[in-house]
This record gives C-alpha cells, sequence and structure tokens, in this order.
C-alpha cells in the first residue's frame, strides 16, 4: 500500500499559499481566507505549523475584518459568515484568539440569526444550513453560544432533517454528505444528537463506500476525497463508523495523492488541490492513521486545539 | 476543484494561464474601484457581469449588482418599464453565469433575490429549471430552486408530484426525484388531502413504483431508501405505545436494603436490592417521547404522593425527549404488602417526537414489600469482591422454565391499544416478502436479502407481539451471515443486526441464559452490539464478558443494574460508557481487557456530557474541577464520566490507559471507591 507523502504534502502545501499569480489562485481570490484554513490546519495535523510566519498570517486575517465585525474572503471582499469561521479557526490554529474583539465577531453572527433559527450567510440572507453549522461552530470556539437562540436554531436545523435520515440544506433539500456533516455537527455541539436516527442515517453514510473503497456524497455519484470528511466525521459523530472498510478507504485516498509533486486531489489522476489536500488528510486522521495528530470530527480542528479551548484552566 | 485530470502544463499553456491570470485580476481591481467607490454606471455594472461571466464564485460580485439593482430602482424616474429591464438583465446575468457553473451558489441566490421582487413567471423559471434539470437530473441546486419556485408561486403538491413521477419514469436512477416524491407524499399524507387520506391505498401502490426501480436494477442505489421509508409508514404508528415496564404487571416485589448479595431470602418473582433509600418505575416506549410527568402519569400508593414524583428522561442532559423515562418511589417504611398502580396517559400532554399524542391510556399495577432489616448493616462489612463468574449467579436460584415463562408473559401490558389485526399493514408487508423472495429467486443481491431480512424482523414484531418466539429469526439470522459474505465492505452494519436479532430471539433459550429472576449471562455470544432492553429491565446483574461490544447506546435503560461485567469487550474509549452515568445503582463494574487508551479518534467524544458539546447536565456546578493534582485536560473523559458514578468495585486491568498514573487519578474521582483492580483502598 502506498504511503502518506508527508513531506511532499507539506512543500505542496507551502507552495499554494507563495503563487498568488497562477489563475487557478486568482480565480480563488476571493476564498482565500478558506485556504488559509485548508492549508494551515492540513500542516498542523502532519506536525508542520512551526513553519508558517504567523504574524504575517494574523496581520493578514485581521485586514479581512470589517466593520460589521465578519471576515471577508480575502482583502477588499464584502463579509460574509463562511470566511468568519475560517479567519477564527485559523486563529485558534496559533492560540492567538486573544487578538480578537469577541464581542465584535459575535454580535455579527448573532446579527444573521432570522426568527425562525436560520442563520443567513450574509446581510443578502441566502439561507443554508451550512450556516448554522457555522455560526455555532463558531461561537462555540469563542465561548459564547449562548448569544444565539440556540433552541431555535436546533429546531430549524431539525426540519431540514429527511425521510432518509440525512439533512439538506433548506426543509425539504435532499440529503448530501456536506450537509449532513454541517447538521451533525451543529448538532453534536449542542448536545443534541438524540434527536439523529443514528442507525437510519448511519446506514446511508455507510452506503457511501463504493467498490474502490472511496466514498461518494449521495446516491449514485463518483467517490471524492473530500466526502472522506464530510461523511466519515459525520459517522464518526454518531458512533457508525465501524460500518464502513476503514482500510480501503485509506488505500482510495493514498491512491489520490500526487507522489511527485505532492498535494491529493478528488480521485486518482486528478489534478491536486489545497482542499481536497486538506480533507484527505484529515480523513486519514480520522482514520487513525499513524503519524497525523487527531481531528476533532465537529469542530474540524486539531483536538489538541479544541481540548485547550475547553479545559485548560 | 473537481474533475480536471492531472497532467504538467505545458509551457505555453503556462503562459495562457499567466496571462488569463492577469487579464482576470485586473477585471477584479477595476471592480474593486466600483464597489468600494460605490460607482452603478452603466459601464461599471457591465464589468461586473463581465467578471462574474468569468467567475461566478466571485461573491461580492454578486452582492455589488444587487446594490445596483437597489440604486436604480429607487431613482425618482423609475417606472415599471425601466424596473423590467433592469430585473431582466440581472436574470440574463445569472443564466450566462450558471451556463459557466450551474453549481453556483451566489448565482442561484441572486436569482432568488431578484425573482422575489416579482418578476418573472411560474412558466419562465419552469422552463429555466427544466434546461437544467436535463443537464443534471441530479443537480440539487436546481431542485432546491424548484421547491421554491413551486412554493413561492403556489404549484400544488398534486402538480409536484406528477413531475417526480415523469422525471422517474424517464429514468428511474434518479434520487432526487424520489427524494422530493417523499418530501410531497408527507405533506399531503400530513395535510389529509383528498386523494392522501389514507395509507392503506396509497401505500400498495407506491410500492408497485419503487419496486420497477429496485427490481430493473438491484445494484442502484436510488429506490433503496424510498422503500425504506414505505415500510417505515407501513409499521410505525403514528401514535407512540408504551412497550414495557419495570416493575411489570403483576410483579411482586421484594425490596431489600442492603449491598450484600449473600444468600438473602427472596419472594419467588423478584428482589431488588437497593441501597439509595428509593427504588425506580421504568417506562419504556415504542419511540421517543416527551411530555411524561405527574399529570400525565399517576401512580397511586399508600407510601407516596404522585404529585412529588419527578419523571425523568434517560437520554442526554438538555433533551427532554426519551424512549425511557424513570421516576423513584420511596421505599416504605412499614412492612406491608401494599399494591402500587400507574395509568400511563389518562390526561393528555405526552407527545411522540414525530408530534403524535400518546392516545391509548394504560395501565398496570404491581405489588411491594420490604424485607424486614435481620441485621444491623452498619456492623457489615462490604469488602468482598463481587464476581460475577461466580456462585453468586446460582444463589439466586434457577427458576423452572415454566415460571419464567409466566413472567415474560406478566410483561404484557394491559394496553387499549389499535388491535394487532391492522390487516392491511400485515398484508403490505407479506405481499412486500412474497416479492422479496421472488427477486431473490431469480438473483442473488445484497438489497434483497437486506430487505427480505428487515421485511420478515418487521412482520414477526407486528404479528406477533406477545409471543415468546420470533418465528423467523432463524431465516432471518441466516440472511445477515450471507450478507456479511456477500458484502464484505459493510461486514459491521450486517454483524451489529446480526446481534441485534440475536437478542431478540434469546427468549427462546429461557433456561439457559437466566440464572435467576435478577441475573442474566449474556457472555460469549460474539455481541457486537446490545439491544432487546425493553425485555430486559428487570435484570441487576448482567454479564457481558467475552463479546465483541464496542458500544453500550441503550443500556441506560437497565435502571436496577448494579453489577455489570464487560471484561473482555471492544470498548474503545472511556467515553462510551456515558450511558452507565444514568445507572444510579451500579456498584461493581468490570471494564478489563478492552482497548480504551489504544485509538486516537474517539466515536462517542460528543455522545457524552460534557463542555465540548455543552451538554453537561444543570445538575452540575460549572465550576467544578479536578480535585487537585488532577489536571483536566489530560483527564476530562474520566472526570465527567466516573464523577457521578457511586461504584464500590471497578476492574479496569488490560485497558492501555491504566497505568498507575491513571488509576490514581481514579481515586481521586471517585473517593467512596473501595475496591480497583482486586486491591483494597482507602
Amino acid at each position: 500500500m502506498a504511503e502518506l507523502a508527508v513531506d511532499k504534502h507539506f512543500k505542496y502545501i507551502l507552495s499554494v499559499e507563495k503563487n498568488k499569480d497562477s489563475f487557478e489562485s486568482v480565480v480563488m481570490d476571493h476564498l482565500r481566507m478558506n485556504g488559509a484554513y485548508w492549508g494551515l490546519t492540513a500542516l498542523d495535523l502532519l506536525g508542520k505549523l512551526d513553519s508558517v510566519n504567523v504574524d504575517e498570517v494574523i496581520s493578514w486575517i485581521l485586514k479581512c475584518q470589517r466593520e460589521s465585525g465578519g471576515f471577508s474572503g480575502n482583502i477588499g471582499y464584502d463579509p460574509h459568515i463562511l470566511y468568519t469561521l475560517s479567519a477564527v479557526q485559523v486563529l485558534a490554529l496559533f492560540n492567538k484568539l486573544d487578538v480578537l474583539d469577541i464581542d465584535k465577531v459575535a454580535t455579527y453572527i448573532t446579527g444573521l440569526q432570522n426568527e425562525d433559527g436560520s442563520f443567513s450567510g450574509d446581510m443578502w440572507g441566502e439561507v443554508d444550513t451550512r450556516f448554522s453549522y457555522i455560526a455555532i461552530c463558531c461561537l462555540s470556539i469563542l465561548c459564547c453560544l449562548d448569544k444565539i437562540n440556540v433552541e431555535k436554531a436546533v429546531s430549524y436545523i431539525l426540519s431540514c432533517k429527511n425521510l432518509d435520515g440525512g439533512f439538506g440544506c433548506t426543509p425539504g433539500g435532499e440529503s448530501h454528505a456536506g450537509q449532513i456533516f454541517c447538521c451533525v455537527g451543529a448538532l453534536a455541539l449542542t448536545g443534541s444528537l438524540h434527536y439523529v436516527d443514528k442507525d437510519l442515517l448511519g446506514w446511508w453514510l455507510c452506503e457511501r463506500q463504493v467498490k474502490s473503497g472511496g466514498l461518494n456524497g449521495r446516491p449514485e455519484k463518483l467517490p471524492d476525497v473530500c466526502y472522506s470528511w464530510w461523511v466519515l466525521s459525520s459517522l464518526i459523530m454518531i458512533d457508525r463508523v465501524h460500518w464502513i472498510d476503514k482500510e480501503k478507504l485509506v488505500k482510495f485516498i493514498l491512491d489520490c495523492q500526487d507522489v511527485e509533486n505532492g498535494g491529493i486531489s478528488d480521485r486518482p489522476d486528478d489534478a491536486v488541490d489545497v482542499y481536497h489536500t486538506y480533507f484527505g488528510v484529515a480523513g486519514l486522521s480520522l482514520l487513525n492513521y499513524p503519524g497525523l495528530k487527531a481531528i476533532d470530527p465537529a469542530y474540524a480542528l486539531p483536538v489538541d486545539v479544541v481540548n485547550r479551548i475547553f479545559f485548560s484552566g | 476543484m473537481h474533475g480536471r485530470p492531472r497532467k504538467a502544463p505545458k509551457p505555453e499553456e503556462e503562459a495562457a494561464s499567466v496571462a488569463k491570470a492577469q487579464k482576470l485580476r485586473a477585471l477584479q481591481t477595476q471592480f474593486f474601484s466600483f464597489h468600494h467607490n460605490k460607482i452603478y454606471t452603466k459601464e461599471a455594472v457591465e464589468l461586473s457581469a463581465k467578471l462574474l461571466e468569468i467567475n461566478p464564485e466571485s461573491y461580492t460580485a454578486w452582492n455589488y449588482r444587487k446594490l445596483a439593482v437597489e440604486h436604480y430602482l429607487s431613482q425618482p424616474d423609475c417606472n415599471p418599464d425601466l424596473i423590467k429591464s433592469v430585473l431582466d438583465d440581472e436574470l440574463r446575468v445569472v443564466e450566462n453565469a450558471l451556463r459557466q457553473n450551474f453549481k453556483s451558489y451566489g448565482a442561484w441566490h441572486h436569482r432568488k433575490w431578484v425573482i422575489s421582487k416579482g418578476h418573472s413567471s411560474v412558466d419562465n423559471e419552469l422552463r429555466l429549471l427544466d434546461k437544467f434539470q436535463k443537464a443534471d437530473s441530479r443537480n440539487f441546486h436546481a431542485w432546491n430552486y424548484r421547491r421554491f419556485v413551486a412554493e413561492s408561486m403556489k404549484r400544488s403538491e398534486q402538480d409536484e408530484l406528477k413531475y417526480t413521477e415523469d422525471m422517474i419514469y424517464k429514468n428511474f436512477s434518479n434520487y432526487s426525484a424520489w427524494h422530493n416524491r417523499s418530501v410531497l407524499l408527507s405533506a399531503l399524507f400530513e395535510k389529509k388531502a383528498e386523494g392522501f387520506l389514507s395509507k392503506e391505498k396509497v401505500l400498495p401502490e407506491e410500492y408497485e413504483f419503487i419496486h420497477q426501480a429496485i427490481f430493473t436494477d438491484p445494484d442502484d442505489q436510488s429506490g433503496w431508501f424510498y422503500h425504506l421509508w414505505l415500510l417505515d409508514q407501513t409499521v410505525t404508528t403514528d401514535s407512540p405505545l408504551l412497550a414495557s415496564s419495570w416493575p411489570g404487571h403483576g410483579y411482586d416485589v421484594l425490596l431489600v436494603e442492603d449491598r450484600c448479595y449473600n444468600g438473602s431470602a427472596f419472594s419467588p418473582f423478584t428482589a431488588l436490592h437497593s441501597d439509595s433509600g428509593s427504588f425506580p418505575i421504568v417506562l419504556y416506549f415504542n419511540q421517543p417521547v416527551g411530555g411524561v410527568s405527574s399529570s400525565t402519569v399517576t401512580v397511586e400508593c399508600g407510601f407516596n404522593k404522585n404529585e412529588d414524583l419527578l419523571w425523568k428522561p434517560l437520554s442526554a442532559s438538555n433533551s427532554q425527549t426519551a424512549r425511557v423515562w424513570v421516576a423513584h418511589l420511596k421505599i416504605p417504611s412499614s412492612d406491608l404488602h401494599s399494591t402500587v398502580e400507574v395509568s400511563v396517559g389518562h390526561s393528555k400532554g405526552i407527545i411522540s417526537t414525530r408530534g403524535f399524542e400518546y392516545s391509548h391510556p394504560s395501565m398496570f399495577s404491581f405489588k411491594v414489600r420490604v424485607q424486614p432489616m435481620e441485621r444491623d448493616f452498619s456492623q457489615v462489612s462490604v469488602a468482598e469482591s463481587i464476581s460475577l463468574r461466580e456462585e453468586n449467579f446460582k444463589i439466586y436460584g434457577t427458576q423452572s422454565e415454566e415460571s419464567i415463562i409466566n413472567s415474560f408473559n406478566q410483561l404484557s401490558i394491559k394496553n387499549g391499544h389499535e388491535s394487532t389485526a391492522s390487516n392491511w399493514r400485515s398484508e403490505a408487508l407479506a405481499k412486500e416478502i412474497e416479492c422479496f423472495r421472488e427477486l431473490l429467486s431469480l438473483m442473488d443481491c445484497k438489497i434483497g436479502k437486506l430487505t427480505l431480512a428487515r421485511l420478515l424482523m418487521a412482520y414477526d414484531v407486528m404479528s406477533y407481539p406477545f409471543a415468546n418466539k420470533l418465528v423467523h429469526s432463524e431465516e432471518v439470522l441466516e440472511l445477515y451471515s450471507d450478507l456479511m459474505k456477500l458484502d464484505p465492505t459493510h461486514y459491521q452494519y450486517y454483524k451489529d443486526e446480526h446481534s441485534m436479532v440475536l437478542l431478540q430471539k434469546y427468549k427462546d433459550s429461557v433456561s439457559s441464559a437466566i440464572c435467576g429472576p435478577i441475573c442474566l449471562r449474556l457472555n460469549n455470544l460474539s455481541l457486537s452490539r446490545m439491544g432487546a432492553f425493553e425485555k430486559l429491565l428487570w435484570v441487576q446483574m448482567l454479564d457481558l464478558s467475552d463479546n465483541e461490544l464496542q458500544s453500550i447506546e441503550g443500556l441506560e435503560a437497565m435502571q436496577l443494574l448494579s453489577c455489570l461485567s464487560l471484561r473482555n469487550n471492544k470498548l474503545r474509549s472511556l467515553t462510551a460508557l456515558e450511558p452507565l452515568r444514568k445507572l444510579k445503582l451500579l456498584r461493581v463494574l468490570d471494564i478489563s481487557y478492552n482497548q480504551i487508551g489504544d485509538h486516537s479518534i474517539d466515536t462517542t467524544r460528543y455522545l457524552c456530557s460534557s463542555p465540548l458539546s455543552h451538554s453537561v447536565g444543570s445538575e452540575s456546578n460549572k465550576d467544578e474541577t479536578v480535585t487537585s493534582g488532577v489536571a483536566l485536560i489530560d483527564n476530562w473523559e474520566a472526570f465527567y464520566i466516573f464523577k457521578d458514578f457511586n461504584l464500590n468495585q471497578l476492574d479496569i486491568v488490560g485497558n492501555t490507559i491504566a497505568d498507575e498514573k491513571f488509576k490514581s487519578v481514579l481515586v481521586k474521582i471517585m473517593p467512596k471507591l473501595k475496591q480497583l483492580d482486586g486491591k483494597l483502598l482507602g
């Protein structure tokens, strides 16, 4: 079986960070904050976070904070809840949450909660359970979850529960592994997993594993390394991960590596990117791959980072 | 980011890419200048369209366009024609962007935002959707948008149902269409719409429909989950029922207030040893319910006031709903033989999580008596180690098979529930069983075997609710064994199901399993999962050693447990012990020879009460910390799990975590512990 090419991936991630002029980089300009989270968390899992210039990163993050308290995807862009979470997660990685005016960030997020408990992504009102997860995760990291109406947030998420046990982006939306991760994660963080029919959802999730050993995101779709995170972390949170063949999945992820140039792709022999590199490494961590730091399935941050937030003095 | 082949770029490709990048960069810079300076001229707005055509994911450009639209619509010279032209423009830009990337969240949301201004028509939008759904019938953005259009333009569920039918006839392999169908049907059932009043008439047609999908290509998953939903609709009665209780109806309970298990006299029926001054009444429902309280459940007895009873749900700390509820009665001081009558649901208020009321009030009664104290307990030392492998099981004597079977018949609650001759349900199941047997005779397929196993179990449970024997257990066990070979990827799923069926069936082998009315041996059965709890509420000593349990989910229902052995199983973390926190009578626990400490990933991390999930119960003091010398960050699992335990005896040897340092932490967390790994403490 192939091995994880730790050094290659480490160098690949650093190169992505530096290369701001390729078409690929420019076209992803608007979500650089997400990219920072993917790249840096992957580096931490690989044990290489100290190769990064912390001050540079933090100074750039703070430049992305807008008047409303929310963060934008990159300098110049509008704020959005998506990038606010990534910013907070990166600061947590570096144990630098204290550079934040927590009230300011919390006010931005609480302002995005709607009457029915759902969350909008920004002032323009798009509603999606992804944003519910983001709000709950972000405020949990900042230790002020009680600033939102948690009960209503949970009941909105439950209104997106489908008859197959899964969750969609809005009520009636088809079950999709990404949405399921967000909803199960949000329910996990609010002590509400008892609302999940774990056997029903567990079966739906374990049937994402196809013959090649990879996982797809919904029935009759192609497998993709990023589902090694969305499906796997969901299975772990509901304690049903033993229902898939973990070894076969490890092999699939390792087959998606570019062992010459570094990086991981969605499927074997496809082009790599930092998004799939992160999800591949995170998936391997969840599968107990040796040499990787353990990652928390709900906060999507290394376990030691999460424990530091909740259990140190 | 998806589906692009991996290949090293040629030099001319690289050069072209850099040129494209520079062009895009220039566009972005220019765009920002307009956006930050709030410039909404025709030229500026056109530039944003160019940007979005190249990169529909550039979300700020969509925001800018909304600001531009608002700017134009607020002009004093605004008129309907101008509005129409402005909004038409937006719709055109969205269509162009979607052509680039028909999964762009920003594009779809922009269209919704424009439509909300009341501009386009249903036909226009459906035409657009048709185009996209032809290109990709699984595009969930399109399906979401379709639901949005149907709702805001008041299309009927019946029309939308017809649409799903058309899509499915074009191609059965369309999970999105089946999903939408399930949403629409549920809504129609709930509304009690015309033509959908009786599931009895609608479900058989749906079964016919779904068979076409499954039987055409049994390996295609599109129909599996819809079929499972139909099965659930067939089997599950709307209103919740009381499945079981402890004490059971007709029980004669002797309350023994000591901790010594050495040969106390006991009644032929059941003796409960309790050192807590109270004993539990446990209600086990067939689905999670809320609203169980002294108003909705009345307990009439001479020695307790009903209003004083506090009913608690046995679920994670935040939850107000559970399948199992418990209340504690104080042990009477006199030694009279008292009768207790429990009425469940005579007033409204018990509601299932699906929203249905408990509509069949039930009643059961039992007798209670206190064993007169024969010795001075203050002088009795509880130093003896209690081992579940020993004579203790025999002390309680074996019962004749007959009297034990009688005791199970007594488990039946006096329920005034809907007659078990719900013919259409059993008929529907019988028909399905026939169809799947036929399928399996033609081809050996996973979904055939799995569905048949589920159907047979459901049929047995429905048709023989109080039987001692489940008719099809052997066949079901064989089907799951077959599946473990046929589909090894999902081996553990079938193993868990197999274990659950095995437990359901244990009633058959009463004499070998039971050593007394309070002890149960379930060791060495290769069990990977526990179940059948509604039948096990009476157990006080449970031996689950030498199995393959990696979870004890559901064990919290066994409120009478005082001794439990999980020795030599596959428990992977301390957090997996969460269900035991609710067992207030647990005094002896053996978790030796498991895998606690072997794994870096904890699969029950969020299924236990802790600050991580904001679920530390209200009874816990927020400022509580571990005693001095014990760092919470290194021992939080042990702290949150064990701090409320009241154990006398614990065995933990054979787990990687159980080194001397950890054992000393445990002793600090549980100061009342008297024995650890066979060593006397204190």
